[in-house]
């Protein structure tokens, strides 16, 4: 396996944009990834899209040589990778694995979604075939319902507390008020965050992420040919992927994600670091219990202490291990095909010292953690500075 | 009828389209006494985590159930 280097990352902002179609933010996504890598359209050897529905979104299917074409990216493979939320995390997974093999050399992946024109009920619908539509779906659960009763669960069994939630939505809408690419900027109080509309119990509006429109983008490339295109070139040091099962009540526990602990541990080994190591993180905050649980099955924290670990600021962008510095899903917003490649864009931002006021002074190693469904998919990359 | 306890449940006030007229209604993870789980509507009394439940319909495949 050959070292592999991140060359170039481009995001459009994330938010809701009648004027623009699917197409467009991820030609601009791509173009701008294209200009930062120094890289030209015809030097792509291979193209991934991670998108998750973009037929039931916008009613367009066949969608990787649909983008790859516009970005002028001619004749090589292109391919769609659907993983739910975990879309876009998958289609990088598997552009690493290409370029790691030897199979090619530069590779491009650009993650899209396109949600709001849509309406919110209609989304939940189409959202809610990320889980299983034969049983929980069925029953009239959404994806809020299903983190909702993991909540309620984790809460039983650990002591969780409504204000460990929103202590974790007040960090990342404070942190998102600081990216001018965010979908949202508008810092929220504890009190605010525990009185929002109620979504499921007991989940409130604060607790849930956006329903955004955005793209983002990258290039990898064999370490050893990164500087041919970029004097800053970002390691990747660990990535796997893992999966579990679809429906929450084929889990013996659904307060932890066995396929986030899964891709975590093999994504360490690789890298021959552990969760000590990890400087900061850019975690699948869909709902705020997301990030709370994921932060314990990397083992950031003690199994169920995760609560107490985000109220008490240790993942503050002030604190010993920033979390979600981008704002999250939570207020940068979620796209839900972007999400994995923008996680990626969003660490190498930090690890490039190019996060304006967001910028903590420990960015040398971050860990991304991109969630499908209720858990069923999880990407874990680990990248760092040369 | 099946009967089980609450392994974990939820209100949902914000539903997709087909349930939306239905708003808010309960659904619950129960475990079921004769092994597994399976996912379900409450109907009637609200139900909380390791409450009794008894089966008392079934409407198209989805099982509601009622506090024992």
């Amino acid at each position: 396996m050959r070292p592999v280097a991140v060359i170039g990352v481009g995001k459009t902002p994330f938010g809701a944009f009648p004027d623009r179609d699917l197409r467009s933010l991820a030609v601009e996504a791509g173009e701008k990834c294209l200009r930062n890598a120094n890289a030209a359209p015809g030097q792509i050897q291979s193209f991934y899209l991670g998108n998750f529905s973009g037929p039931a979104f916008v009613g367009q299917n066949h969608l990787a040589p649909y983008v790859s074409t516009a970005l002028k990216i001619d004749g090589v493979p292109a391919t769609r990778i659907e993983a739910a939320c975990a879309s876009s995390g998958s289609a990088f997974y598997h552009a690493w694995t290409e370029v790691a093999a030897g199979i090619n050399d530069v590779v491009m992946v650009v993650g899209v979604e396109k949600m709001t024109s849509q309406t919110t009920a209609r989304t939940s619908e189409i959202l809610a075939q990320a889980g299983d539509c034969s049983g929980e779906m069925k029953a009239g659960n959404t994806f809020a319902s299903l983190f909702a009763m993991i909540a309620r669960r984790h809460m039983h069994d650990f002591g969780t507390k409504k204000e460990h939630l929103a202590s974790v939505a007040v960090k990342n809408h404070a942190n998102g008020a600081l990216n001018p690419d965010a979908h949202m900027r508008k810092t929220i109080t504890l009190e605010q965050a525990m009185k929002g509309r109620p979504i499921a119990d007991p989940l409130n509006i604060y607790d849930c992420s956006l329903i955004s429109d955005g793209a983002a983008a990258v290039i990898l490339a064999p370490l050893d040919r990164a500087h041919e295109f970029t004097k800053n070139p970002v390691r990747v040091l660990g990535i796997a992927q893992a999966s579990d099962y679809v429906a929450l009540d084929e889990k013996q526990d659904i307060t932890t994600f066995p396929a986030v602990r899964l891709a975590g541990q093999k994504a360490y080994q690789m890298s021959g670091l552990s969760a000590n190591d990890i400087q900061f993180a850019e975690l699948h905050d869909c709902f705020t219990i997301a990030e709370i649980i994921a932060t314990e099955d990397l083992g950031f924290v003690a199994r169920g202490k995760g609560g107490p670990y985000a109220f008490e600021g240790c993942t503050l962008r002030t604190g010993p291990r920033p979390i979600n510095t981008s704002g999250g899903l939570k207020a940068k917003g979620h796209p839900v095909g972007a999400t994995g490649v923008a996680q990626i864009y969003d660490l190498v931002q930090q690890i490039r010292g190019e996060a304006g006021e967001r910028q903590i002074p420990r960015h040398e190693i971050g860990l991304a953690e991109n969630l499908g469904g209720s858990g069923a998919t999880c990407v874990v990359t680990i990248l760092g500075a040369q | 009828m099946r009967t089980g306890v609450v392994y974990t449940e939820t209100v949902i006030y914000s539903a997709p389209e087909a349930f939306a007229n239905e708003a808010p209604y309960q659904t619950a993870i129960v475990s079921l006494d004769a092994g597994g789980r399976v996912t379900g509507r409450i109907l009637g009394d609200r139900v909380q985590i390791d409450d009794h439940v008894v089966e008392v319909e079934d409407r198209g495949g989805v099982p509601y159930f009622s506090k024992a």
